[in-house]
């Protein structure tokens, strides 16, 4: 699904990622760990193509990112969905356009948009919420519209940026259950984190990063040091 | 493409209403730089408009010939002054035709005319000139020669009236220029506060795959939307105003400038298509500028 092959990155002085070589096959589960300012977000960066690296290829669904034109950026964005710490839901709009609002701007047709919706907010849980503003929403319940918006156009990749930053051990762990569903589902996830209890408990695949380099990437994984 | 344009059209409309505070204060200053720039526009056009019938009226010496003069005296007059410089033509103008001209200029109050029992106008040469610089000496010769009564030619006047439009045209021409440049500024920094509050939105568009133009499209529109019902209301007043000006004024202008006021109708349609042209321009070009750093991600 992604993979990196010497990919380095540097922003003035500093280099953020330094000559990374990584595979990461399809329908995997991935964390990935680290110290802040290791490299964890340029790394996600990169393969969302915000930022472009200075030497090395990055493949994404078997496709070279690397020199993709500016026009073809969306494309790339369309076959992922993205999922933040603070879950940049719209303020203005309900929890179903929230959510139908990525549908639109892949131009799903109305009818489309109307079933599939309702469908993603009830396995998120959140059914009973879709007329309901994000903001009069528990922080638990605003991640699942933000992971209902991340999966509603059925990408085969799930990014999350430290999705269970803000919230509490028993809302973190049910938000991971739901994208382990989404991953046995066979979307590969790729997920920052701090959280050393949930990596551990999850046992997954953990690529750990420290000052550009990857320091260990371990099958079955633990967090490995505290932070 | 065509759901695109629907999206961004319905999108424009939603946008209006939700921004409603920005909405209002773009249009009110798009349409207040409009009637500044309509009120400029009316005045060059009237002043070009009376230093043309000036020109046209000025750039002739009219020669009075003494009652005793035949036509054929006429004639051989003419043909001396036609050896002069700037002569472009000459024309001979008999007391009848005068008066019917008279009557004509007089319009609606000819009637006035009717109690003369007897046509007290001249014979006259009529001579056009090819230019105003040599029209004094023209005047000179032919104030000496025999069978003159009199001459009129107000050269003094008229190079006076030529400095005055030339001058007020400048001023205006910079003027429109400036507020032009002016508008812009104004909308494009109303437009990206407008914008800026929509920053975490647009930001999340990108995220979730959308084209710039699916974000742009809709701020295009609602840019020119604001602008062409900014270009209505500054019409609007506009016409408005110039219908009760050249209502209450134009006769005065008659009499001043011996020039009628252009015609409303002609004023308001040429308005139309310049504040339409000018309204959406400016509005696009402002949403555009203001958008730009925006879709970068």
């Amino acid at each position: 699904m992604i993979r990196f092959e010497n990919v380095t990155k540097r922003y003035d002085d500093i280099t953020a990622i330094d000559g990374v070589s990584v595979d990461i096959a399809d329908g995997d589960f991935v964390f990935l760990v680290g110290p802040s300012g290791a490299g964890k977000s340029t790394f996600i960066k990169l393969i969302s193509k915000e930022l472009s690296p200075d030497s090395g290829r990055i493949f994404v669904g078997g496709q070279d990112i690397t020199r993709l034109s500016r026009r073809r950026i969306p494309e790339l964005r369309r076959q992922m969905g993205m999922v933040f710490q603070d879950f940049r839901l719209l303020p203005g709009k309900t929890v179903y356009q929230n959510v139908a609002f990525a549908m639109e701007v892949v131009h799903s047709t109305r009818r489309t948009i109307k079933r599939t919706v309702p469908q993603v907010l009830s396995i998120m849980g959140i059914a009973d919420k879709a007329d309901q503003l994000p903001q009069t929403l528990s922080q638990g319940e605003q991640q699942r519209v933000a992971i209902a918006r991340a999966v509603v156009n059925n990408p085969k990749l799930l990014i999350a940026d430290e999705p269970t930053g803000n919230l509490d051990p028993d809302t973190a762990w049910e938000i991971m259950k739901l994208l382990s569903q989404i991953n046995r589902r066979g979307t590969t996830v790729v997920m920052v984190t701090h959280a050393k209890d949930i990596v551990d408990r999850m046992g997954r695949r953990v690529i750990a990063i420290d000052g550009g380099h990857i320091v260990r990437d371990s099958q079955e994984g633990e967090y490995g040091y505290d932070v | 493409m065509f759901r695109g344009l629907i999206h961004s059209i319905k999108e424009a409309f939603f946008q209006i209403f939700r921004n409603k505070v920005m909405s209002f204060v773009s249009i009110l200053s798009i349409s207040a730089m409009l009637m500044i720039l309509g009120v400029f526009f009316f005045l060059t056009v009237n002043v070009n408009n009376m230093t043309e019938n000036i020109k046209g009226e000025f750039d002739t010496i009219e020669v009075f010939l003494e009652d005793y003069t035949t036509k054929a005296d006429a004639q051989e007059i003419a043909r001396t002054l036609s050896t002069l410089g700037e002569v472009e033509s000459i024309e001979y103008v008999d007391r009848d035709q005068a008066m019917e001209e008279f009557r004509e200029r007089w319009g609606d109050k000819a009637y006035l005319l009717d109690t003369l029992s007897d046509n007290p106008l001249p014979n006259s040469l009529r001579i056009k000139l090819s230019g105003l610089e040599g029209g004094s000496l023209v005047a000179e010769v032919a104030k000496t020669t025999i069978g003159v009564e009199d001459v009129r030619y107000y050269q003094n006047e008229v190079n006076k009236v030529l400095s005055i439009s030339e001058a007020i045209q400048k001023v205006t021409f910079v003027m429109i220029l400036f507020l032009i440049v002016v508008s812009i500024v104004v909308v494009s920094s109303t437009i990206k506060l407008a914008v800026m509050s929509r920053e975490a939105e647009i930001n999340i568009m990108k995220y979730v795959g959308a084209t710039n133009w699916f974000v742009r499209g809709p701020m295009l529109i609602e840019g020119m939307l604001i602008g062409a019902i900014s270009a209505g209301i500054a019409l609007g007043a506009i016409s408005y105003a110039y219908m009760r000006v050249s209502e209450f004024f134009g006769d005065e202008a008659l009499k001043l400038f011996s020039s009628n006021l252009v015609e409303a109708d002609f004023m308001i349609t040429n308005l139309a298509w310049i504040f339409m042209a000018l309204g959406i321009s400016i509005g696009a070009v402002g949403s555009i500028i203001s958008m730009r750093r925006f879709l970068k991600v």
